[in-house]
């Protein structure tokens, strides 16, 4: 036994998880399955079926290595967490981790050996992969301005930990039809609610004089080869009904759902082909039934002691102030309902992050945030929050030391990319690696600073399967492939004017964009928007005019837009263009091959 | 402690308290393999300065002999080494002692970067060294060459890449498995402790009676790491394939790599 202590004393007022999510029997028991699976004593199906269940993945033309996903419900992290999450990819993965849309880790290429490891590792921090994947109920997603928007009624971040921890593990999200998807949002703005299974904003109204929280609950949205708009359930649900209305939709899409045809096996589907009344009458009947059941049960436990908020006491004296910083907090940063307080998004280019960044962020989360905490982001990004407005010159002088301060985090310029053909199966093109090449480029032209383009946004998936979220874009891409007599090239299909707030609609296709061209594509249509927009205009509402038949006398519809294009897309022989017929990040010629679906963003 | 028992010939690794007061008995000599300006600076009290890179230019058992007997060390000597890297570099020498038949040879498990923000005593003495008679019985049994580790495999041998996963994806001895030289250090540790070790190799079916290979890049540095970490955990049929990748490539060998995935593309700069 040794008795010097390597590891360093560290400050004893930092918060630490609540809730240990993570089970250690989970870990051991992938292992021994693990095992038998290489024995061939478990049918291949029967082990894929397990570990998606266990948040692995197979990777892409390849079940030796894994993608495994955490689970963070609400995206919340402390920083011990985040130090384990760069200890496990140091050792397991590849030195980086992914920070996904949906406000999970992904680590990638882990072999299958590892997993239990890995699983092991996060119990240790009090993570789980557990319902990550598979055919359950996903990560509950929390915008990561819940509790400091200062458009928020209140904060839903305890509503979204309560409601994981009555589903997590329960019998009835273990075998649906397929997965199933729940959000909730401060406001409308931030939390992409009408895209998902379930979508909650919190609301609140005056009955008999009496404040009643509660929420306003959108059901059967999502985004895929086909899109739909969630439904408003009713007006106004109160906070006592959240658990019974979530445990009566689930249950709905358990019985009724699509099991036959997997394509069509998502909420969504059952909820157009039944109609949305007779859907929203059956839900409503469902949860009347679950309440009389439950609630001498079960109530949900929301815990809504208020965050410790610790003194944070920088010397904040700054002997100057570097370079770049005062466009970085223009693009990177928001001011919190609490006055003095900032969050600050940090760029990543498609959402990777080194395991060296991982820990600084811990630090500086340690440091700098009142809060102690980190959450992920629904943009493969992640967010400080609880910055005193005075620190925020120190905190940008610390990203810059590890190249986190690009900046641009909240404008077009960050840009979403699915991990296509770097791991995923279905990919077509190289979405990840478009999206980081894109976002370069327009730093470099300081598209960042641009007001007109500061609302818009870019997303891009690597096939029609919408991990990328491409329809819920300004400019959105997905994945294909050309060809020109025999010679295949990788490109995009392009939609154009797509929105995730109140306004939620879908994009619509506007043409296909050679992968190589996708970038003066974008530059051509802001080059048209800038001639055509109207006083104070910005690309995202010239957009939606466009659409709508409203355009000016040059461009009434897409169609003229995809007239102006025509040049820049032109597709030339391989003679000609050698390059234009190899994808990004791959020399070789282009040619598209896939294999079996797992779905990974 | 006792000096001279057989069983400490299996010590793979020694602690910061053990080998300060080893080195308070003077039973032990230590090596230092940093570059000689590093050294210089500041170094384990005692240590020897053998840099890597002098090793490497020549580490013909000759000249591992003669380094040997200069520095005072005999055939009984205890001698533990040590590099600021992560281990793989210390590993690498500690194995070509062994080769030449020195057994009782060990790995300070920490770095001395470790060692230093633990404050643990450092000097800048270099110490004078009285030369000593050192016999040389090559152990043949820990190294493998390309020839020997094509017939081991087709035997069933277990062959280990220690490079980084991207690396391995990339290019590999076929049939290798990947063990990076990251997943066999802890966060304080060169080595993770032996249980953990243990289910690396256990959650592998790789028993313990299984003949393993270890290769790495170019010099068998992270190998001699994967080495160390084998034999820690009792697994003693091992051996370093020194020359690695490298001579495998340029004998023009048959190479496998990880098709249709832009992998690369996904680790963040
Ligand atoms: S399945 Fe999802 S992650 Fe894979 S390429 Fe398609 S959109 Fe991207």
């Amino acid at each position: 036994m040794s008795n010097t202590s390597v590891n360093q004393a560290k400050p004893d007022n930092l918060p630490k998880h609540k809730i240990n999510w993570g089970k250690l029997e989970e870990a051991e028991y992938f292992a021994e399955q693990v095992k038998l699976f290489r024995q061939g004593k478990i049918s291949k199906d029967d082990f894929r079926r397990f570990r998606l269940m266990h948040g692995a993945y197979g990777s892409r033309m390849t079940d030796d290595y894994s993608m495994i996903r955490l689970k963070l419900p609400a995206g919340e992290l402390y920083p011990e967490q985040l130090d384990k999450v760069a200890e496990l990819s140091d050792s397991f993965s590849i030195g980086s981790a992914h920070v996904s849309t949906r406000q999970n880790f992904q680590l990638h290429w882990v072999a299958l050996e590892d997993v239990s490891e890995v699983l092991r590792g996060l119990v240790d921090a009090g993570m789980t992969t557990r319902e990550a994947c598979g055919n359950s109920v996903r990560s509950i997603m929390c915008s990561p301005l819940a509790g400091v928007c200062p458009d928020e009624i209140f904060d839903p971040t305890p509503y979204a930990v309560a409601t994981t921890k009555f589903l997590l593990r329960n019998p009835m999200s273990q075998a649906l039809p397929r997965k199933f998807k729940i959000n909730f949002t401060c406001c409308e703005k931030h939390g992409m609610v009408r895209m998902v299974d379930i979508g909650l904003i919190p609301q609140q109204v005056e009955i008999n004089g009496k404040t009643q929280l509660g929420f306003k609950i959108f059901l059967g949205g999502g985004l895929g080869a086909q899109s739909f708009v969630g439904h408003l359930l009713e007006d106004f649900t109160p906070e006592e009904e959240l658990l019974y209305t979530v445990v009566a939709t689930v249950r709905i899409f358990d019985r009724l759902g699509n099991r036959e045809n997997m394509a069509r096996a998502r909420m969504r589907y059952l909820v157009n082909e039944m109609g949305w009344e007779k859907f929203q009458n059956l839900v409503l009947k469902e949860r009347a039934m679950v309440k009389m059941v439950l609630s001498v049960l079960v109530k949900l436990d929301v815990d809504k002691t208020p965050d410790v908020l610790r003194k944070i006491s920088i010397s904040s004296e700054m002997p100057y102030i570097p370079q770049g910083y005062s466009r970085w907090i223009k693009s990177n940063t928001i001011k919190q309902k609490q006055s003095g307080f900032s969050s600050v998004f940090l760029t990543l280019e498609s959402g990777d992050v080194t395991s060296n960044q991982l820990r600084a962020i811990a630090d500086m989360a340690r440091e700098l945030t009142a809060d102690g905490q980190i959450r992920n982001g629904f943009a493969q990004d992640m967010v400080f929050r609880w910055i005193k407005d005075e620190d925020l010159p120190r905190l940008y002088a610390k990203l810059l030391e590890v190249g986190l301060a690009n900046p641009g985090a909240l404008t077009m310029t960050s840009v979403v990319g699915c991990s296509g053909t770097t791991s995923c199966n279905l990919a077509l093109t190289n979405s990840h690696r478009l999206a980081k090449e894109v976002q370069r480029k327009f730093i470099e032209l300081k598209i960042d600073e641009d007001d007109d383009l500061r609302n818009s946004t870019i997303k891009i998936s690597g096939c029609p399967n919408s991990c990328g979220q491409h329809e819920i874009a300004t400019i959105g891409f997905y994945g294909g492939g050309g060809r020109l007599g025999k010679d295949m090239y990788p490109l995009y299909n392009m939609l154009l004017g797509g929105r995730a707030d109140e306004d939620t609609t879908l994009g619509h296709t506007c043409t296909k964009v050679p992968a190589k061209r996708v970038i003066p594509t974008i530059l051509k249509i802001v080059e048209i928007f800038k001639s055509e927009k109207r006083q104070g205009e910005t690309l995202d509402l010239w957009m939606r005019r466009v659409i709508q038949g409203n355009g000016g006398p040059n461009i009434k519809s897409l169609d003229d837009i995809k007239e102006l294009l025509q040049p820049t897309i032109a597709v030339p022989t391989k003679d000609q263009d050698e390059d234009f017929y190899a994808d990004y990040g791959n020399d070789a010629s282009y040619h598209a091959k896939t294999g079996r679906g797992e779905c990974a963003a | 402690m006792c000096g001279l028992s057989k069983g400490k010939t299996t010590r793979v690794t020694i602690d910061a308290d053990n080998l300060r007061s080893e080195i308070r008995d003077k039973s032990v000599k230590v090596l230092d393999i940093r570059k000689e300006e590093d050294y210089k600076k500041g170094h384990i009290p005692g240590a020897i300065n053998l840099p890597l890179a002098s090793l490497l230019s020549d580490d013909s058992p000759e000249k591992v002999l003669q380094y040997t007997q200069s520095f005072g060390i005999g055939d009984e000597t205890s001698v533990v080494v040590y590099d600021d890297t992560f281990g793989a570099l210390a590993s690498r020498v500690a194995w070509t002692l062994e080769y030449i038949g020195h057994e009782d040879v060990s790995l300070l498990d920490i770095t001395f970067g470790t060692w230093k923000k633990l404050g643990l005593e450092i000097n800048t003495e270099s110490p004078s060294t009285n030369k000593s008679n050192h016999s040389l019985k090559l152990k043949p049994q820990i190294l493998a060459t390309a020839d020997y580790l094509v017939h081991a495999k087709e035997k069933g041998a277990v062959l280990m890449d220690n490079r980084e996963r991207l690396n391995f994806l990339e290019q590999h001895i076929p049939g290798a498995i990947n063990i990076p030289y990251r997943m066999l250090a802890s966060s304080q540790n060169i080595l993770k402790p032996k249980e953990e070790l243990k289910r690396l190799m256990q959650n592998r079916n790789i028993s313990s009676d299984s003949e393993i290979i270890t290769y790495c890049g170019s010099v068998g540095t992270l190998s001699g790491l994967g080495y160390y970490a084998l034999k820690s955990i009792g697994l003693d049929n091992v051996k370093l394939y020194v020359r690695s990748f490298k001579e495998w490539k340029s004998l023009e060998k048959p190479i496998e790599k990880q098709m249709d995935a832009n992998y690369w593309d996904l680790s963040a700069e």
